[in-house]
This record gives structure tokens, C-alpha cells and sequence, in this order.
């Protein structure tokens, strides 16, 4: 397995929720809507998606409450049982391993934060989050360091002996993260991890998780409504709608060359100049000539200097100082006026 | 086929079709005098020999130890040595029978302070103090041993009665075949005469305590597994997949994420467990087994009445504690303890219950054995409270009781001869027997069986449809066959006069107890407790009032049947949407047109539930009423207990039991499509 193969890849994976998924896939005419499945009485859960996420890739998934997200996570982790198409973890297809197999891959490779936490409701915080460890049948007390080590990561320091109901939404929210943290997956999905945390709590989380993806390289899939904290985290997006995957790209890819009407729609209304980089709006065949602009910084972060620079093309160097090409100082103001693409 | 179904089910051709029936009904009671012998009953001769053919069945499947056939009975006859082996060890311990592990008694009041101990873990000083009067009264009345007795067979019945059932909850929770299979037979075992129960656990398992402790656990199953099912269909499926992802083989996610999580329905089904157990275990008295309930039967046959009702009242408390502090169990959550909280403090209570029972097991043994102390106990000026305690601390021995079973003999005697009472009680007796019991008697015993069986299917494909008028028609077809229909029709005869009065009283007491909240909630808190009582205790009140007469019987079903009758109409009638009754005020309804166009009607369905209730509890009743004298089916069962002849029993039992699902069956479906038709579910 070369470390450059894709962790997770998804070939045209179909989940549908009725009566005999199988049977009606495998007679469906080409071409069947979302709709026109729904007519039949039969719900795309997800629809025909194809997708890969490398070796310590964060993929943030968005979409309207009932596209799919939740649904396509659960297909990646075999909680569902998918109804057509593959998926293949390490190169493996998990729909071929058996129970066994299944577990072992859970118990050492996977995590999951779940939407409403999924809490075990008569296991204390500490109980709760050294519960997978249990499970594979580790000792009590190298079982007791780990999830302490954990929970003093989230922050629930003192709260060990707490049953769930005695938490808030927000303090349980993170019990279920340290929980899927304990086992140190490799491959981590995150179900709207951060949904009930106060913005402060959750800036403090979202740099907590970037150091962590930075140090151990996670693979994560990560689903989120919010705009800001995709474009904090994320090195792809995809977005869903119906079921199906209509884009999946990197950030700026997503704001400045919407695949789809829904994807450009979708990404409106966000401030595309603290999205955009120098580095994507630069043209190798432009040579301009003069002080240069770092390719990773955001226009918006360039606003003061793109004002005063009266140039109309402005050079832009990558982080080791080459030049990569030219940008035009119009587009970049057009990208901060917010009438560009 | 498909057609003929269909025409009945069609909603246009329903009144057509029930008029036509009952119609017919009518007319052959009519004409009764001219018909045909064989359309008034079923003639002997027509009748299969079902009692035989039961017998064969059972007789080939029991196998026979005389002649060494090998059959059900060499099983049952080894676990009954276990069974036995762990009653005797039970029994050993709390009332000191002489056997295996051969240590002495625990002393009533170790028992007793060790389990108010736990009371007040549990419910906190209300409940330690029930927990307390339970034990004071018990041992100080002179009853340790009766109740010891029984409590012996809830030890071990309660216990089983849970496991097994939560096994079988459990596994009709993981296959789908097994549920569809188990639901009518829970259905059938709820509604089984407890006679029923008996005979083959005697047959199978030797009279007395084992016997009665096998009847008891059956007696009890239904509502665990129930419970257990539903409780392990509710996990939340999050729950469900993070177990699945901390990566549970299938008995981890077993043991350790469904069963906890289902712990209220789990420890709501062993409540019930427990107080089916009590009010079973009363009833094998009938089998020979001693204790509270057999005693009971023993004063209330010879019309003892002091000590009849001492014995109620123990019996009384019992349930309510054993109901109360199960309950309490189930609502108590995990409270979490501080870090570094030190190990005693987090076995608070379980240390403070070992500390008590060890101090109090070394005063009595102190105590104990400066016996005998010579005490005068009444009246009460001479009495020395401190002294009186130190005797009596290990036991309490016969010329110590401070049983007033005398005086309260004395008393109820004669405020019962008193003439106003005699006045009260003889014209009740004599109204209700002469004006309502023997008309309707004759009236039902009148109609022909085929006119009677055309009747209830009217009735009830006109309440719930094809399905239940056809399983009405089968039923009656059946009981008519299995050849009691004259005791089948004298005990709906009981169950209907019964219901019948006590929705006459019932309903107008439950209509003004639901126009205030406050007392709603009271009367709701009554129902609740009367409901804890074993059936048994309420033939007390009946046999002091009225002696032994029909009279005693329908009364007895009565009181009993009253509890659903008042609770499920009281709620019925607070679950109507308040926007609904706003609405009947706006448009200037006075209170009895709101009553009966607005909330009587939004309210019928809950109160057909109760009616159901009340049904399957009269039913229940009807057959303990036995023990007064009735002439029907109840009082034949209680002859088939004599002997060995299962299908004499069983023809009997099933009688009753095809009758109650009759009207379940068409009664809850009634209420069924009410619901969906007023929107209420
Ligand atoms: N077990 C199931 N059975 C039937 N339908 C289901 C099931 N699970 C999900 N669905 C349906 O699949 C669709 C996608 O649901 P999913 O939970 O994946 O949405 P989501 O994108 O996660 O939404 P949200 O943002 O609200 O969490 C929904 O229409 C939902 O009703
Ligand atoms: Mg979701």
C-alpha cells in the first residue's frame, strides 16, 4: 500500500432507504431522479457518490439538513450496509469483511463523534470515554490513563465522575469526541462534532483539532453547516444535495468555479475574499515585476496593500520565495468587492 | 374469498349486516319454546370428547414414572429435587425450617432494619417508614412466619421470573418469529384462569411450595418479557451505533449497551414481576400451600373475621412495600460522587445496612436467650415499650403477639349486627339479588346457545369489525363445544353484572374527580395502590359485608373491577385536547353539553380501554370468587384440582379464556379505529 492511495475511496455508492433496496436499484432505469426514486417510494439516502480522501486529508461535508451526510459517513464506517457500489478503506472493501474483521478495523482504526452524541446514559463521562477501550479488552488501568489523558483534552477535567444527563449539551458533545479519541483512530469521522459548543469553546476545539491534525496526520471526514469552520478545516469540501455529491473541491475552488447552480447558490452568500488566495488567482503566464505577494495569503488579508499597490498585475511568490506568476490587481479587487465569478 | 371478506368489511354494509344477526338472535330467542333442542344447547351427544383428547395428548407427552415411560415428567421431576433444595435453603433462613444450611432464623427485625435501610436509600423516609410499619406490624401481630412462608416462594419465583422472562423478552427482541409466535400466547396466559396455572405445575411438580413456586413464575412472565421487548426496541439507535463503533462483538453490545440502556422498562417488568408473584402466591392456597394466603382463606371460611383482616392488612402492606420500593428502584438515578471520595462514603448505605443488622443481631441474641420474659401486654398502662422490644427482638412467640384479632372481632361483629348496618346490608343483598342477579340470570340462561352465539358476533363485528366478529363466532362456537356453556354463561353472568354496576358507580365518581386536578391526582394515587393489592384482599371487605352469598361474589368483582373502571375514565377524560373544551366554552356549551357532546366522546376510547381492564379483571375475579361458593366454571375447576385430569381443567380454563379474548379482541380494536378517527393517536 503506498502512502499516497487513497484511505477512503468510494466508487458510485448507493444507499436507498424502503422496502427492497437491492432488488430496486438493480431494476432502476438510468437516469432516475431523486424525486422520481422518492415517487416509488424508496428514500436516496445517498446518491451515486464517488469520492476519495487521501492520507491525512480533512474532507468537510456540507449540505441541507436531509442531504445525505450523515447517511454517506455511516456508509464509510459500515453502519449501514451500502446498497450498491464500493467502498474500500486501506484498500480493503469493507463490505467483504466479516463480523470479526469489522470489529477489529473499528477497534483500532476508527473513530466517530455522532450528531446527537450517543451517549451511554448509565456510564459515567470517564466510563463513557474509556468505553472502546474496554471493548477491546485493554486493562482498567491503562484504560483509566488513556481516557483521563482524553478527557483532559476536552477540557472536562473534574467532571470524570458526571453521568451524561448531568452535562450540557455542550459538555456531552465533548465527552463524545474524547470517547472516539481514546482508541487514537487513524481514520476519524466527525458528525457535526461542534454543533452545541459556544463559539468560544469551539474556536478553542477547532485550533485544538487542527494542532492534533497537524501533529498525527488524521484522516478525517468531518460534516458541518457552518461555512466558517469548513473553510477553517477544510482541505476539501464536498457538497451534497439529494443525496449526491455535486462538488468536491478545494475551498477556493468551490467559491470561484461552482460546478452546479445549488453549488454557487450554496456559496453565495459567504465572503469569497477571505477565501480566495493570491496563490489561485495567479497566472503562470503573467510575469509582472516588483515586490511580490505569499500565494497563501487571502485577499482579504491583502486588502490594505492591493488598495495602495497601483500596479495592474502583482507578482506572487509561493512560501519558498519563487515566484509563481502574476495576479490582475482588478480581478483580486473585483474578488474583494464581491462581484466576482 | 377475498369478496366475502370484503363485503363485511365494507363500513356501508356493517349496520346491515349486525342488524341481520342480531335480528336473528332475537328470533330464535323467541322463539325458543318451538325450536329444536339442538339449536338451545348443543346436545350431548354432539359434543367432542375434548376433555379426552387433551388427556390423551398430555398423558403422552407427560410420560408416565409408574410404568416408565419416559416423558415430560422425569425432567420436571429432577428440577423439582433443585427447586425443592432451594426453597428448603430459602425457608431455612428466614423462618428457620430444619434443613439444609441448617443455621437459625434471621431474627424479624435484622431482616427488618436491613431492608428499611435500603428503603431509605431508595425512597428516602417516607418509604423507610412504610418499610418499618410493614415489619413492626408483621412480626407484632404474630404473622412473621405466615408471611415468611410466602415471601419464601417470592424469593424464588421473583427472581426466576424475572430471568427467564427477560431471556424470553429478549430473545423474541432478536427474532421476529419468536415475537409473532409469543404475542398470543401472552395474550392467552393473561387471561388464563390461574386454576389453569396450577394443575400442571402440581402434576408436574409435587404439591406444595415447589408446585406453587413453578405457577407463580409462569404466572408472572408475561409483563417482563413485554417490558424487556419494548425496552430493548427503544434504545436510541446513536446509542446503538456508537457501541457498534467502539467495536462490541454482538454479546458486549448485548450486555453492555442494550441492557443498560433498557434498565426502566427491565426494572419496570420485575416490579410487575414481583406483584404478580405476590398476588399468585396468595391464590396456591389452593394447592396446599401455606402462608398469608392460605391462612387468609382458613379465617375467612369460618368467618374469623379479626384475624381475617389483620391478615389482609399484612398482606396489604407487604405489596405496597414490595410495590413501592421496586418502583423506587426504577426511577433512581446514578448519582455521581465527588473525586476522592472516600470508599466508605460511597457505600454509605450498604454499610450502614450491615452495621445495623449486626447490631441488632447481637441485641437479640442478647435478648433472646434471657427468654422467657414474663410480660403482661394489656391494657396498654402496664406496658413497658422497652422491656416489651427486648423481648420480643429475636422472636416474637405465640402468648407475645399483640394480636387484637379478639377485640376487632368483637367490634366488627357488632357494628355489623348493628341495625342500621343489618338494615343497610340485607336490603342491598335483597335488591341486588332479587332485582338485578336472579332476572339477569334467568334472562341469559334463557337464551339459546345458537342465539347467543349469533348475538356477540352482531355485537362485536359492529365494534370492531370482521376480524373480531369472526373470532367471536369461533370463540363461542368453541366454548359451546367444550360442553359448560350453562357455568360459561353463569360466570359472564358474574363479569357482566359486575362491570356493569361498576361503571354505574364508578363513571359519575371519575367525572367529578377529573374536573380538579388535585383530586384527579388523588384519586389517581388510590387506583395506583388499590391496584398493587393482591386480587385476593378484596373479597374481604365483600365476605364482612355480606356474608357468603351471590351478593359477596359480584360485590368482590365489583370493588375490584372498579379501579380500571375510575382511573382509565379519569384519564380519558383529561387527555381531550384543552383547545377542544376552550372551544365548547366559547361556543356557550353549559357544563353538561360539554361533558357529553365534547369530552365524554373525545374520552371514549381511553375508557373502552378501561372497560377492557375491567373485563380481563373480572374475568380474574370471578374465578378467585370460587372460594365463596358460585355454581360456575370457577367452582368446577376448583374440583379438577383433585386429581390428575389436565383436559377437564383446561376445557374449563380455555372456556374462560376464549370468552375475555372475545371482548379484548373486539373491544380494543373498537378503540383502535375510535382513535384514528377522532385523530387522537
Ligand atoms: N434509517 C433510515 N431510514 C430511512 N430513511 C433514512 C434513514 N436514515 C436517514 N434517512 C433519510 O435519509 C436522508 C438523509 O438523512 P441524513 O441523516 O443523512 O441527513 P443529514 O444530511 O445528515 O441531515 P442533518 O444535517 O439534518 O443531519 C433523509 O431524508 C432521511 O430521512
Ligand atoms: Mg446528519
Amino acid at each position: 500500500m503506498s502512502d499516497n492511495a487513497p484511505v477512503i475511496s468510494a466508487k458510485n455508492v448507493w444507499k436507498l432507504f424502503g422496502a427492497e433496496p437491492e432488488k430496486y436499484l438493480a431494476n432502476m432505469p438510468e437516469g432516475h431522479g431523486f424525486d422520481d426514486i422518492r415517487a416509488d417510494g424508496y428514500i436516496a439516502g445517498v446518491k451515486d457518490v464517488s469520492i476519495d480522501v487521501n492520507r491525512g486529508e480533512m474532507l468537510v461535508i456540507m449540505g441541507l439538513s436531509g442531504s445525505g451526510k450523515s447517511t454517506l459517513v455511516r456508509c464509510f464506517s459500515r453502519l449501514h450496509e451500502i446498497t450498491g457500489g464500493t467502498i474500500e478503506i486501506d484498500g480493503q472493501d469493507i463490505m467483504a469483511l466479516s463480523d470479526k474483521d469489522l470489529i477489529d478495523l473499528r477497534r483500532s482504526k476508527m473513530g466517530m463523534v455522532f450528531q446527537s452524541f450517543g451517549l451511554l446514559p448509565h456510564r459515567t463521562v470517564l466510563e463513557n470515554v474509556a468505553f472502546p477501550l474496554e471493548m477491546r479488552g485493554q486493562d482498567g488501568h491503562s484504560r483509566r490513563e488513556r481516557a483521563l489523558e482524553v478527557i483532559k483534552l476536552v477540557g472536562l477535567e473534574g467532571r470524570e465522575e458526571y453521568f451524561p444527563r448531568e452535562l450540557s449539551g455542550g459538555q456531552q458533545q465533548r465527552v463524545g469526541i474524547a470517547r472516539s479519541l481514546a482508541i487514537e483512530p487513524d481514520i476519524w469521522f466527525l458528525d457535526e462534532p461542534f454543533s452545541a459548543l459556544d463559539p468560544l469553546i469551539r474556536r478553542e476545539m477547532q485550533d485544538e483539532f487542527l494542532r492534533l491534525q497537524d501533529m498525527l496526520g488524521k484522516t478525517i471526514v468531518f460534516i458541518t453547516h457552518d461555512f466558517d469552520e469548513a473553510l477553517r478545516l477544510a482541505d476539501r469540501i464536498a457538497i451534497m444535495k439529494d443525496g449526491a455529491v455535486e462538488q468536491c473541491d478545494t475551498p477556493d475552488q468551490i467559491v470561484l468555479n461552482p460546478a452546479t447552480e445549488y453549488v454557487r447558490k450554496f456559496t453565495e452568500e459567504i465572503d469569497k475574499a477571505r477565501v480566495v488566495t493570491a496563490g489561485a488567482l495567479a497566472d503562470a503566464s503573467i510575469t509582472a515585476k516588483g515586490a511580490t505577494v505569499p500565494a497563501q495569503a487571502t485577499i482579504k488579508e491583502l486588502a490594505a496593500s492591493l488598495v495602495a499597490d497601483k500596479r495592474a498585475e502583482i507578482p506572487v511568490a509561493a512560501v519558498d520565495g519563487t515566484v509563481v506568476g502574476g495576479m490582475k490587481r482588478q480581478a483580486a479587487l473585483a474578488v474583494l468587492l464581491g462581484d466576482a465569478a | 374469498m377475498n369478496s366475502f371478506r370484503s363485503y363485511f368489511e365494507n363500513p356501508r354494509n356493517i349496520p346491515r349486516v349486525f342488524w341481520v344477526l342480531f335480528g336473528l338472535a332475537v328470533l330464535l330467542t323467541i322463539l325458543r319454546p318451538v325450536l329444536p333442542a339442538g339449536l338451545v344447547r348443543i346436545p350431548e351427544a354432539l359434543l367432542a370428547p375434548w376433555r379426552d383428547w387433551i388427556d390423551v395428548a398430555f398423558n403422552f407427552i407427560r410420560g408416565d414414572m409408574e410404568s416408565g415411560r419416559f416423558g415430560l415428567i422425569y425432567i420436571t421431576r429432577a428440577l423439582t429435587g433443585v427447586l425443592e433444595f432451594v426453597l428448603n435453603a430459602v425457608a431455612n433462613v428466614l423462618y428457620g425450617k430444619r434443613r439444609w444450611p441448617n443455621i437459625e432464623q434471621i431474627p424479624w427485625s435484622v431482616l427488618g432494619i436491613g431492608i428499611t435501610v435500603m428503603a431509605y436509600y431508595l425512597g428516602g423516609w417516607r418509604l423507610a417508614l412504610l418499610s418499618a410499619i410493614t415489619f413492626l406490624w408483621t412480626a407484632l401481630v404474630g404473622q412473621w412466619k405466615l408471611a415468611m412462608e410466602t415471601m419464601n416462594v417470592i424469593l424464588v419465583a421473583a427472581p426466576m421470573g424475572f430471568i427467564i422472562g427477560g431471556l424470553l423478552g429478549i430473545w423474541s427482541w432478536k427474532s421476529k418469529r419468536v415475537e409473532e409466535t409469543i404475542k398470543p400466547l401472552l395474550l392467552v396466559m393473561q387471561v388464563l384462569p390461574f386454576f389453569s396455572y396450577l394443575l400442571p405445575a402440581v402434576i408436574f411438580f409435587k404439591v406444595g411450595p415447589t408446585a406453587a413456586t413453578v405457577a407463580t413464575i409462569a404466572y408472572s412472565l408475561p409483563p417482563m418479557i413485554l417490558m424487556t421487548t419494548i425496552g430493548l426496541k427503544k434504545v436510541s439507535p446513536e446509542v446503538v451505533e456508537a457501541g457498534k463503533m467502539a467495536g462490541c462483538t454482538r454479546w458486549q453490545m448485548l450486555r453492555y449497551v442494550y441492557l443498560p440502556s433498557a434498565r426502566t422498562e427491565i426494572l419496570v417488568g420485575l416490579n410487575q414481576v414481583i406483584m404478580l408473584c405476590l398476588a399468585m402466591v396468595v391464590l396456591t392456597a389452593a394447592i396446599g400451600m401455606p402462608g398469608l394466603g392460605a391462612k387468609l382463606l382458613a379465617m375467612m371460611g369460618s368467618f374469623k373475621l379479626g384475624r381475617s383482616f389483620e391478615i389482609g392488612v399484612t398482606i396489604v402492606l407487604l405489596a405496597v412495600t414490595l410495590d413501592r420500593m421496586s418502583k423506587a428502584w426504577v426511577t433512581k438515578q446514578p448519582e455521581h460522587f465527588e473525586k476522592g471520595t472516600p470508599w466508605w462514603k460511597r457505600h454509605f448505605y450498604f454499610l450502614l445496612a450491615v452495621g445495623a443488622m449486626l447490631v441488632t443481631y447481637a441485641l437479640a441474641q442478647l435478648f433472646g436467650s434471657m427468654k422467657p420474659v414474663e410480660l403482661t401486654l394489656w391494657p396498654i398502662s402496664e406496658f413497658n415499650l422497652p422491656q416489651y422490644m427486648a423481648g420480643v427482638v429475636d422472636e416474637v412467640h405465640r402468648n407475645e403477639s399483640l394480636s387484637q384479632s379478639k377485640p376487632i372481632d368483637k367490634a366488627m361483629r357488632s357494628f355489623l349486627s348493628w341495625d342500621g348496618v343489618t338494615a343497610v346490608t340485607t336490603s342491598i343483598r335483597y335488591f341486588v339479588n332479587v332485582y338485578i342477579l336472579v332476572p339477569t340470570e334467568k334472562a341469559l340462561l334463557y337464551i339459546p346457545t345458537s342465539a347467543f352465539i349469533l348475538g356477540v358476533t352482531a355485537i362485536c363485528y359492529r365494534l370492531g369489525g370482521y376480524i373480531p366478529g369472526l373470532l367471536a363466532f369461533i370463540f363461542f362456537c368453541i366454548v359451546a363445544q367444550f360442553g359448560y356453556w350453562d357455568r360459561a354463561m353463569l360466570t359472564l353472568h358474574s363479569v357482566f353484572t359486575a362491570t356493569a354496576i361498576a361503571f354505574i358507580i364508578g363513571s359519575p365518581m371519575a367525572i367529578i374527580a377529573a374536573r380538579k386536578e388535585k383530586w384527579a391526582n388523588r384519586m389517581i394515587v388510590v387506583c395506583d395502590t388499590l391496584q398493587t393489592f393482591p386480587s385476593y384482599v378484596y373479597l374481604l371487605p365483600a365476605v364482612m359485608l355480606f356474608g357468603i352469598s351471590p351478593v359477596t361474589v359480584i360485590i368482590s368483582i365489583l370493588i375490584y373491577t372498579m379501579v380500571p373502571v375510575i382511573r382509565y375514565t379519569i384519564e380519558g377524560l383529561r387527555g381531550v385536547p384543552p383547545e377542544l373544551t376552550e372551544a365548547a366554552d366559547m361556543s356557550g356549551a353549559t357544563r353538561w353539553q360539554k361533558l357529553f357532546k365534547v369530552q365524554l366522546p373525545l374520552a371514549m376510547p381511553t375508557i373502552a380501554v378501561g372497560l377492557n381492564q375491567a373485563l380481563v379483571f373480572a374475568f380474574f375475579m370471578v374465578i378467585i370468587a370460587e372460594f365463596i361458593g358460585t355454581r360456575d366454571l370457577g367452582q368446577e375447576m376448583r374440583k379438577t384440582l383433585a386429581g390428575t385430569h389436565l383436559g377437564w381443567n383446561f376445557v374449563l380454563g380455555f372456556s374462560v379464556v376464549f370468552m375475555a379474548l372475545t371482548f379484548d379482541t373486539a373491544i380494543n380494536a373498537w378503540a383502535e379505529k375510535r382513535r384514528k378517527l377522532l385523530g387522537l393517536s
